[in-house]
């Protein structure tokens, strides 16, 4: 009896697998289609072609907006990392006044909306004449985050203290503990964080659309696809080819470092 | 905890280390919450100097039609987009929860949605949705029924919640992994041995031990219903910042960085916030209330 249920459990879970693949091999061979198929349901092309992806880039300066999303993506991973392991290390490892109550406040900043501080943020950043320049879209991740912080501290408490007190009585201050102990120990965490930070911005939408809603030589991937949606609405085989490059880098990346994107994402439902 | 105390001059890297954080709570945090609440008692446009404003963008939103109709269609996306996605989430995880070979790539599949970015992948549900020749109206019409308009102002809060969930499942997902697999096996066992039936091994073992996970995922999923942009601004935005189904966060957008009127946004946000942080409270009292 347990095996039929079994059987139907997996044949359920068959079913919602579909469901969740099936729309990327769509984009992928609708992607390959002719514009004259677009209408056809057939999931393999009847003439296969890789015209749409040169077409994409004839009409919209595509291999910019790849460019500039890797970019920023790069350089919000490197800030993130940075300045939340140093927090992170300082909340493990120091012993400081008001340490809890500050870490207390840091992670009830989780609970903060993104829009309650975004208006003043922008007013911000236009009054130093930053709107329409990239700097704020990377610089806000060189300050930190409740987020990647509570990971990176979680982590560093996992290693003995033990280590940090030796390393001191011979002398070593604290940045040289953090940058040649704690550091090269937590390649692991630093891993999973850097590929939920780099999706993060990767993928984000929202920031790029107030900052740079319409430059396209300095935007990214993710305005250019709505702003290509506007204007090219209908056309679906391109629309297709559009999305799959941008999904395409995740999910290649998604399959050589499964283990670290997974964990990644579990971190973030804070054990 | 056994930590150090820092001796003399470390404390001056105590302070270098937190220094970005520091900073990004003042200003980026707690000082721009603030800033949002004064801005929302002024008119601004940011090409003229703010006015005095008082209360009246707050009074002035019960009869904004378009923030109403935001409001509602806020709560009643997130009154269906959590539970599905919670309640989902769960079943696929304890269905995956076993060692069968190849499982691993059962969970890579649902993983998918999860990584791919909302923008890109919008747009392919823009053409699952789409009325004239969607993927669904061609099944439709092909089985002799009538195309439905599937993101117009009808139908759209179930197709978006659709969307929505399906994009969220791998990940909550992974967390109710992560729990199950925490349970020791031998709670099985002695629930097996004293004829504990399935129902009940999932009521007295299973859920009892995930319910942090489930509590945890609960809030982080209300937070997000809250905040749900991408798929939205994609799948329903029509000329003129316009939504076929706006919510709080769209119509903060449309105020703010449209038409840039701050106060207004300012004002809009803030009521968005609060609802967060009611529900945040709720949950944190119902988890009480079991605990």
């Amino acid at each position: 009896m347990r095996r039929w249920s079994d059987l139907a459990a997996l044949a359920v879970l068959t079913l919602g697998a579909v469901a969740m693949v099936l729309p990327f091999v769509w984009m992928l061979s609708t992607s390959l289609k002719p514009a004259a198929e677009q209408f056809d349901m057939a999931l393999i092309p009847h003439s296969p072609t890789v015209a749409n992806y040169p077409a994409l880039f004839d009409i919209m300066p595509f291999h910019l907006l790849l460019w500039n999303s890797f970019k920023l993506s790069a350089i919000s991973v490197f800030g993130q990392l940075l300045t939340c392991s140093m927090a992170g290390f300082i909340f493990a490892v120091v012993r400081f006044p008001l340490r809890n109550a500050l870490f207390v406040l840091l992670l009830a900043t989780l609970m903060v909306p993104g829009q309650v501080t975004v208006i003043p943020q922008f007013i911000i950043f236009k009054w130093l004449g930053l709107y329409g320049t990239q700097a704020p879209l990377y610089l806000p991740s060189f300050l930190g985050g409740a987020f990647g912080t509570f990971l990176m501290r979680q982590y560093f408490l996992t290693i003995p203290i033990e280590l940090a007190e030796a390393a001191r009585i011979d002398g070593a201050s604290l940045s040289r503990i953090f940058f040649t102990i704690y550091l090269p120990l937590s390649k692991p965490a630093l891993a999973a964080f850097a590929i939920f930070a780099f999706l993060f911005s990767w993928n984000d939408l929202f920031s790029a659309l107030i900052y740079l809603p319409s430059d396209l030589t300095q935007t990214t991937l993710t305005v250019g696809l709505a702003l290509f949606q506007t204007q090219y609405g209908g056309q679906w085989t391109l629309m297709m080819a559009a999305s799959l490059i941008s999904v395409a880098p995740i999910i290649v990346a998604f399959f050589v470092a499964q283990r670290h994107f997974i964990q990644g994402i579990a971190m973030s439902g804070f054990r | 905890m056994a930590d150090l105390a820092p001796l003399g001059r470390e404390r001056a890297w105590v302070l270098v280390f937190l220094a970005p954080t520091l900073v990004g709570l003042a200003l980026g945090t707690v000082g721009s919450i603030f800033a949002t609440v004064a801005i929302s008692f002024t008119n601004w446009d940011l090409l003229t100097d703010p006015t005095w404003a008082g209360v009246s963008n707050y009074q002035g939103l019960p009869g904004d039609r378009l923030f109403m109709k935001s409001l509602w269609n806020t709560l009643a996306f997130s009154g269906l987009y959590v539970p599905l996605t919670v309640v989902l989430s769960l079943l696929v995880a304890m269905g995956l929860n076993r060692e069968i070979p190849g499982i691993s790539l059962f969970r890579t599949a649902y993983f998918l949605p999860t990584v791919s970015s909302p923008t890109a992948v919008g747009l392919l549900w823009t053409w699952i949705y789409a009325e004239d020749h969607g993927a669904l109206n061609e099944m439709i019409t092909a089985l002799g029924g009538d195309p439905v308009s599937w993101l117009g102002p009808k139908v759209a809060l179930y197709s978006i919640v659709i969307v929505n969930v399906w994009g969220a499942i791998g990940g909550g997902m992974i967390i109710f992994l992560a729990g199950l697999q925490a349970i020791p096996k031998d709670y099985y066992e002695v629930a097996r041995i004293d004829g504990a039936t399935a129902w009940q091994r999932l009521r007295f073992v299973t859920l009892p031990a995930l319910a942090p996970s489930i509590f945890f995922q609960g809030v982080l999923t209300t937070i997000n219903a809250f905040q749900a942009f991408d798929y939205i601004y994609i799948l329903t935005r029509i000329g003129n910042g316009n939504s076929t189904m706006p919510t709080l966060v769209f119509s903060i957008y449309r105020s703010g960085f449209r038409f840039f009127r701050m106060g207004d946004a300012s004002a809009q946000a803030v009521v968005l916030t609060a609802i967060i942080f009611a529900m945040t409270l709720v949950y944190f009292r119902l988890q009480r209330r079991w605990a």
